[in-house]
């Protein structure tokens, strides 16, 4: 048994594969930035800090004649979305009922998503830096009609190959710009989205969280979320009624070339 | 040799799985050169020769590595595995059948399988069509 003290939970074997099976259901179309930037790991829930390769000077030194540095390192975060379930709906999932209600894990599954959504794009004060935040690039205007996206993604595009920064790229978009785009069309009824995928030569991500959208390049190495432990199901408590369960995980997220993503908003 | 790597139609293949395939390709090629440069060192007479192949041979070494520790960072199980087999002294066969069972047969009463830990198992999401 691990951290997560899931053998202690009131819950059988199959109970807990539907709940996994509905956690991951619930959180991979929300997951935006992991389809964006590289993803390390993951080293376990015993991972403390991603190494940064950067020494700070110590002033003091032990005794004449050395001088000393300190590593520096970014710590991970560890993050987690508390849900409770009624074990009159377990029980029902292990009498084969397949309309259990796990709405509460469903929410949970939305909270941690946009919670990472926006650390890695729009930092954690404190705890790491957001790529919107790091970027050097003015933030483009991408206005409220979405008949009127092309240009500014055009630009962001051509703001990256300005920098240097190849392609592919990818486009987060927040809820309400998504829904813009999804919804859009051209003159002569041809999909916003797809003209969208063809200027980027990449994927259009729903990114719950997002403020406005970024444009980011996809070429590899600018961008790096680093897991410990990734997101998992762990047991707290129960009594006669409910169990108290959580998703958690553990990350750090680093910005290695901030010029490679445009924000527009 | 054309598009061989792929045993099921490209166009169904989200793009992960195409690129996992490319490089499963790339590590039975990296491991093919690997036997060819050792039976031209075995019946080569000229120092020379022998130097350029060794050289070259060294290569193939480091190719086949990045190769495999690509395809291990994308498969948490292969790499539990791997783990369990790879720079140990002692006995191969037994090294991989306690890790192939360490690996999936689970780590206690809930049944889960090592490898995750627990995890939901997500992981990178790159590539992934939706």
């Amino acid at each position: 048994m691990n951290h997560l003290l899931r053998s202690l939970a009131p819950i059988s074997d199959d109970g807990w594969k539907e709940l996994d099976d509905e956690a991951r259901e619930r959180l991979a179309p929300a997951l935006a930035a992991r389809r964006l930037v590289d993803f390390s790991g993951p080293h376990g829930w015993g991972y403390s800090a991603t190494n940064l390769g950067r020494v700070a000077a110590i002033k003091a030194a032990p005794c004449e004649g050395v001088v000393g540095a300190q590593r520096r390192v970014l710590p991970l975060v560890e993050v987690r979305a508390n849900f409770e379930l009624a074990l009159s709906e377990l029980r029902d999932i292990d009498r084969g009922a397949d309309d259990a209600d796990l709405g509460p894990l469903d929410k949970a599954a939305h909270q941690i998503a946009v919670a990472e959504n926006k650390s890695v794009f729009h930092g954690w004060k404190g705890a790491m830096e957001g790529i919107v935040e790091a970027s050097p690039h003015k933030g483009i205007a991408l206005g409220n009609k979405p008949d009127a996206y092309r240009r500014p993604v055009a630009e962001a595009v051509e703001r990256l190959l300005h920098s240097g920064i190849g392609g592919p790229y990818g486009l987060a978009l927040g809820g309400e710009e998504y829904q813009r785009v999804v919804e859009g069309a051209e003159h002569g009824g041809y999909p916003l989205l797809e003209h969208l995928r063809k200027i980027i030569d990449g994927p259009i991500v729903w990114a719950p969280g997002v403020g406005g959208a970024v444009l980011v390049s996809l070429r590899g190495g600018d961008f790096v979320f680093e897991s410990g432990q990734d997101l998992s199901i762990g047991y707290s408590s129960h009594d006669g009624e409910t169990v108290s369960l959580y998703l958690e995980e553990s990350f750090s997220f680093h910005v290695a070339t901030p010029e490679a993503a445009v924000p527009l908003s | 040799m054309g598009f061989d790597q792929y045993h099921e139609p490209p166009e169904e293949l989200p793009p992960a799985t195409r690129t996992f395939a490319r490089l499963c390709a790339s590590l039975t090629e990296e491991a093919e050169a690997i036997g060819w440069y050792e039976q031209r060192l075995a019946v080569e007479t000229d120092p020379e020769a022998i130097a350029v192949m060794r050289d070259a041979q060294g290569e193939e070494f480091k190719h086949f590595s990045m190769d495999l520790e690509f395809l291990l960072r994308r498969s948490p199980a292969w790499r539990e595995i791997a783990e369990g087999v790879l720079f140990k002294s002692g006995d191969i066969v037994e090294h991989g059948e306690e890790a192939e069972s360490e690996t999936f047969e689970g780590d206690g009463a809930d049944g889960e399988p090592a490898y995750l830990g627990g995890s939901l198992g997500i992981g990178s999401l790159k590539g992934a069509l939706r």
